[in-house]
C-alpha cells in the first residue's frame, strides 16, 4: 500500500507545485512587472553611498581645511589630499584632493571623520568608462567646479 | 488545386515533394527558433521577470540576432578531439530529428508520405538522437560529455519500454500503425478521441494514464527537464555539448525543439485526435477548404498547448536524481504500463470468447 | 613485438590503472564551475560516477584579511570584515565591534544594540534566501532563485535606506551604529514580516514539499554527530544533525536574552535536515524581528564618548557571533597600540567544508553537488 500512496503523495506534491508556477505566471498578465533597468530607475535613496564628493558653502566653495583627517583614516589609502593657506583667507584650504575610487571600499570613515563636514556621498551609481584612469584619480576639486558651473 | 496538377502533369509526384520539403524544413526551422523565444519568455514570466524585450517589440526579433550570432561565430575544434565523428554527431542529431516530419500527419492532406508503418517509423529515427549524443560526448574528449553520453544512453534505453508498451496498449485498440488512419478513427466529437474512446467503449479504461506515461517518457527522451540528466548544467556543464561551439552547437540546441514538436505531435496525433476538432458536425457547413484550416487550427492548438506544458514543466521542478528516474522507470511506468497493456489485450480478446 | 604472459600483463594494467577494474579519472570540479558559486576547485578521483575520493583545493582568493588586521587601527579593519562572508555582513561586523567594545570596555546603548539584532536578522533571512535559491538551482530548479532574489530585493532596500549600500553594509560602528533607523525602515521591515510569512508558506508548498527535491535531499550526505564534533562544524550543518548549538543561545551577546525564539534541530543528519534547518530558521529571524520592533527602546544610537583613536589594552580577547552559516569568532590579542597584534578569524564556512572529503567518498556526482549545496558554501568565507 505504501507503494502506491508514496506515488499518490509524489503526484500531488507536484500538481501543488505547477499549480504555484502557473499562478506566478498569470500574475505577470496583470502588469506586475520589475522595473525595465536603464529604461525605467528606481530613485536613489537619501544615504545612498557612492564615492565621496565635496560639500559646499552658500558662495560654492569647498569646506575642506586639508587637515588630512580623512587620509589617515581611509583604510584603504585611497585619498591624497594637499593643502595650503591662501593670502587672505584665515583657514587652509585643498589645493589637491584625489580619491583613487578603484581601491575605495565605500566604508564612510573619511565622511564620518571629517570636522567640518567637508566630504559627504554622491549618488553616482552607473559610472562605467574604458579607462581605468578616470577612476584611479578622481580630483574633487574639479568636479565641485564643474557642478558649479553647471549650476 | 487541380489546376496545378492537371498543369505538372507527370511532375506533380516531385513538386509536391520539394513542397513539402520546403514546408516541413520551414516548419522545422521556424519552430526551433520560436520556441525558444517561447521558452524564454515562459520562463521568464514563471520567474517574474519581463524576458528578451530589446531586440524589436517583446523581444520577437531575439531567435534571429541569436541565430545570426551562432553562424557567425567561429566553430572551433578542440584539440585532441575525434574530429570525423565529433563534426558527424549534430547532423546525425538534427537529420533524424527533422525526418520524422515526413510521416506526420498534420491534416487529411497535409501528409507528406502515408505509410502502413507511419507509428513505427518516428520511434525507430527519434531513436536515433541516443547515438547521436554518444557520439557527441565520446567524440569531444571531454569528461562531462562522456558522463552525460553514458547517461543518455541509460535513460533513454530505460524510457523507450515504457513508451513503446503504452503504444502497444494503443495499437490494440486502433488496430494499425498508419497514423491517418489512427486520426481518421478519432472523428466526430471529442470523446472519441482515444484518450477518452477507451473508458466508454471498456476497450481500455486505463488510457488517459497511457496518455500521463506516454508524456512522462516524451520528456526523458527529449531530455527535457525534470529529466535534463544529459545537460545538467549545474553539474556537467552543458553536457554532451560541452565542446561545441558555434552552428554545431546550435544545431543540437535546435534537434531539442524539433524532438520536442516531434514527440508532441506524436501524443496529439494517437491520443488528441491530430487534426480533428472535436466538436462533432457542428462544423460540417464549412467548405472543404475552410475545415482543412479549422483542422490545421485544432491541430496547432493542441501541439502548442502541450509544448506549453512541458516549457511550464521545465520552469517548475528540480532536475531528478539519476536513480530516482531510473526507479521511475522501473518501477513505476513499466509495470503500470504492463498492466494497461494486459487490462486491454484481455478486454479486446474478452467479446471474442463468447 | 612484445608478448607478455597473462601474469605480466595484469601486472602492467594494474601498475598503470589502464582498462581494469580499478580505473579511475580525475574530475575538476571547479574552480570555474556553475556548481561551486565561486572558485572552489574540488578534484574528484571518479569511478564511472562514483566518487573514489574528493580533495577540495582552497586558496584561490586567499585576501589575507587577518594579516591586513594586524596592519589596520580597529576602525579601519571595519569595513574589511563585511567582505567575508559578504552574505551575512552584518554578523560579521558585529563580531568585530563585539570585540573591540569588549577590549576597550565599551557601552553599547540599548538602541543601539536592538538595532543591531533587526539589522543581523534581516541579514540572516537574506543570506539563507540567497543560499537556498542557489542551491535548488544547483538541483536543477531555475526558478526558486528568483522569487528568492525578489524578496532579498525587500530586504536590501530596507538596509539601503538606513546605511546606503546593500551588501557589503559596513553600518555598526565600534559603540553603536553609523545612522539611526528612521520610520520608513521601520515600517517597512512591519511590513515585511507578514509578507515573508506568506512567501515561505509559498516556498514551503513549491519547493520543500516537492517529491523530486526530497528525492534529491533524503539520504543524501550524512553527516553524524561525531563526524560534526570532529571536524568542529558549526551553524545549520550541526543543527541538522541533532545538536541544538546556536551562539545565540549558547552564549547569549548582544540583546538576544530578550527575545523568544527556538533553535530549530533535526536529527536526520542528513541534506533535508539542513534544508529544514535553515527554512525554519527564516521563521524564527522574523518572530525576532517582530519582538525587536515591539520592544524598541529609545535613546542615542551610539555611544558619544567613543575615542577618536582606539588604543586596546594588552590582552586576548574573543567575540563570536552567529552567523548565516555558522559561528563566526574572532580573536584578537592586543598589546597596547592603535593596531591588534593578532588578528585570528574564525569562519563557519572553513570547517563545514573540511568535512566535504570525508562524506563525499563513494557518492554519485549529483549527490556530491547537492550536498555541497547543503552545506552552502560562500567561497570568500573559506579563504579570507
Amino acid at each position: 500500500m505504501g507503494y502506491f500512496s508514496e506515488i499518490y503523495q509524489g503526484a500531488k506534491s507536484l500538481v501543488i507545485g505547477m499549480r504555484i508556477s502557473l499562478d506566478q505566471f498569470l500574475k505577470n498578465f496583470r502588469g506586475d512587472y520589475n522595473t525595465p533597468y536603464p529604461h525605467k530607475t528606481l530613485p536613489i535613496p537619501e544615504r545612498y553611498r557612492g564615492h565621496i564628493i565635496f560639500t559646499n558653502d552658500e558662495a560654492g566653495k569647498s569646506l575642506c581645511i586639508a587637515c588630512k583627517s580623512c587620509e589617515r583614516a581611509c583604510p584603504s589609502a585611497c585619498i591624497l589630499v594637499e593643502g595650503e593657506k591662501k593670502e587672505g583667507e584665515k583657514k587652509k584650504s585643498a589645493t589637491l584632493f584625489e580619491l583613487n575610487y578603484t581601491t575605495c571600499s565605500l566604508c564612510g570613515a573619511c565622511v564620518e571623520v571629517c570636522p567640518t563636514d567637508a566630504l559627504t556621498f554622491s549618488k553616482r551609481y552607473n559610472l562605467a568608462n574604458t579607462s581605468k584612469a578616470v577612476y584611479a584619480k578622481i580630483d574633487l576639486i574639479k568636479d565641485l567646479e564643474n557642478r558649479m558651473q553647471k549650476k | 488545386m487541380s489546376a496545378i496538377i492537371d498543369f505538372c502533369g507527370p511532375w506533380w509526384p516531385w513538386v509536391r515533394m520539394l513542397l513539402f520539403l520546403v514546408g516541413t524544413a520551414a516548419f522545422a526551422g521556424l519552430n526551433a527558433a520560436y520556441l525558444v523565444w517561447c521558452e524564454r519568455k515562459i520562463a521568464a514570466f514563471v520567474q517574474r521577470r519581463p524576458g528578451p524585450m530589446e531586440v524589436g517589440p517583446q523581444g520577437l526579433l531575439q531567435p534571429i540576432a541569436d541565430a545570426a550570432k551562432l553562424l557567425a561565430k567561429q566553430m572551433l575544434t578542440p584539440p585532441a578531439v575525434d574530429t570525423i565523428l565529433y563534426r558527424i554527431a549534430p547532423v546525425a542529431m538534427i537529420i533524424p530529428a527533422l525526418m520524422c516530419f515526413v510521416v506526420l500527419p498534420y491534416g487529411d492532406a497535409l501528409m507528406p508520405t502515408r505509410i502502413d508503418l507511419g507509428l513505427l517509423v518516428v520511434f525507430a529515427l527519434s531513436a536515433f538522437n541516443v547515438i547521436s549524443l554518444m557520439l557527441a560526448g565520446w567524440s569531444s574528449n571531454n569528461k562531462y560529455a562522456i558522463i552525460s553520453s553514458a547517461r543518455v544512453v541509460s535513460q533513454n534505453v530505460a524510457y523507450e519500454i515504457p513508451m513503446l508498451l503504452t503504444i502497444v496498449t494503443v495499437i490494440l485498440v486502433t488496430g494499425t500503425t498508419d497514423l491517418g488512419t489512427i486520426v481518421g478513427q478519432q472523428g466526430g466529437w471529442f470523446w472519441n478521441w482515444n484518450i477518452l474512446r477507451g473508458i466508454w467503449t471498456l476497450a481500455n479504461p486505463l488510457v488517459p494514464i497511457s496518455f500521463l506515461i506516454f508524456f512522462i517518457c516524451m520528456l526523458a527522451e527529449t531530455n527535457r527537464a525534470p529529466f535534463d540528466l544529459a545537460e545538467a548544467e549545474s553539474e556537467l556543464v552543458a553536457g554532451s555539448f560541452t565542446e561545441y561551439s558555434s552552428m554545431g552547437f546550435g544545431l543540437f540546441f535546435m534537434a531539442e525543439y524539433v524532438n520536442i514538436v516531434v514527440g508532441c505531435s506524436l501524443a496529439t496525433v494517437i491520443f488528441l485526435g491530430g487534426w480533428q476538432t472535436g466538436l462533432g458536425n457542428l462544423l460540417s457547413f464549412l467548405p472543404d477548404w475552410a475545415a482543412a484550416f479549422v483542422g490545421l487550427g485544432a491541430f496547432f492548438a493542441k501541439l502548442y498547448a502541450m509544448i506549453f506544458v512541458v516549457m511550464w514543466i521545465r520552469w517548475t521542478f528540480p532536475r531528478t536524481q539519476f536513480y530516482g528516474l531510473l526507479n521511475l522507470s522501473w518501477k513505476v511506468l513499466i509495470p503500470v504500463a504492463l498492466f494497461t497493456l494486459l487490462l486491454s489485450s484481455i478486454l479486446v480478446k474478452l467479446p471474442n470468447l463468447f | 613485438m612484445l608478448l607478455l604472459n597473462k601474469e605480466e600483463a595484469l601486472a602492467r594494467v594494474a601498475a598503470h590503472h589502464v582498462g581494469g577494474p580499478n580505473e579511475t579519472f580525475v574530475l575538476n570540479l571547479g574552480p570555474q564551475h556553475p556548481a561551486t558559486h565561486g572558485v572552489l576547485r574540488v578534484k574528484l578521483t571518479m569511478d564511472g560516477e562514483y566518487i573514489r575520493k574528493a580533495e577540495c583545493v582552497i586558496g584561490y582568493i586567499h585576501r589575507m584579511h587577518e594579516k591586513m588586521g594586524e596592519n589596520r587601527t580597529c576602525a579601519q579593519f571595519l569595513p574589511n570584515t563585511s567582505r567575508l562572508d559578504y552574505l551575512s555582513a552584518c554578523q560579521y561586523t558585529h563580531a568585530w565591534t563585539g570585540v573591540v567594545e569588549r577590549a576597550c570596555k565599551i557601552e553599547v546603548p540599548q538602541r543601539a544594540e536592538y538595532i543591531r539584532v533587526i539589522t543581523s536578522e534581516l541579514n540572516r533571512i537574506a543570506s539563507h534566501l540567497v543560499g537556498w535559491g542557489a542551491w535548488v538551482m544547483d538541483l536543477g530548479g531555475l526558478t526558486p532563485i528568483l522569487y528568492a532574489f525578489d524578496d532579498r530585493e525587500k530586504i536590501l532596500d530596507l538596509m539601503e535606506g538606513i546605511c546606503g549600500a546593500r551588501l557589503t553594509y559596513c553600518y555598526y560602528r565600534v559603540g553603536g551604529v553609523v545612522n539611526d533607523i528612521d520610520d520608513a525602515f521601520i515600517q517597512g521591515a512591519k511590513a515585511f514580516v507578514p509578507y515573508m510569512r506568506e512567501r515561505l508558506k509559498m516556498y514551503k508548498d513549491f519547493v520543500t514539499d516537492n517529491v523530486i527535491l526530497r528525492k534529491r535531499l533524503e539520504g543524501i550526505g550524512i553527516i553524524d554527530q561525531d563526524m560534526c564534533l570532529r571536524y568542529g562544524a558549526c551553524g545549520p550543518v550541526i543543527r541538522g544533525s541533532g545538536i541544538a548549538n546556536d551562539t545565540r543561545k549558547t552564549e547569549p551577546y548582544s540583546a538576544y536574552k530578550d527575545f523568544d525564539f527556538d533553535i530549530p534541530v533535526y536529527n536526520e543528519c542528513d541534506s533535508m535536515a539542513r534544508y529544514l534547518v535553515r527554512m525554519d530558521e527564516m521563521e524564527q529571524s522574523l518572530r525576532i524581528i517582530e519582538q525587536a520592533l515591539a520592544k524598541l527602546p529609545e535613546g542615542p544610537f551610539i555611544n558619544p564618548k567613543v575615542p577618536k583613536l582606539l588604543k586596546v589594552p594588552a590582552g586576548t580577547y574573543t567575540y563570536a557571533t552567529e552567523a548565516g552559516r555558522g559561528r563566526f569568532l574572532v580573536r584578537m590579542v592586543a598589546d597596547g597600540s592603535d593596531k591588534p597584534y593578532r588578528v585570528k578569524l574564525r569562519t563557519p564556512c572553513l570547517s563545514n567544508l573540511s568535512l566535504a572529503e570525508e562524506v563525499c567518498e563513494g557518492m554519485i556526482l549529483p549527490d556530491a553537488i547537492a550536498f555541497l549545496g547543503s552545506l552552502d558554501l560562500v567561497i570568500p568565507d573559506i579563504d579570507r
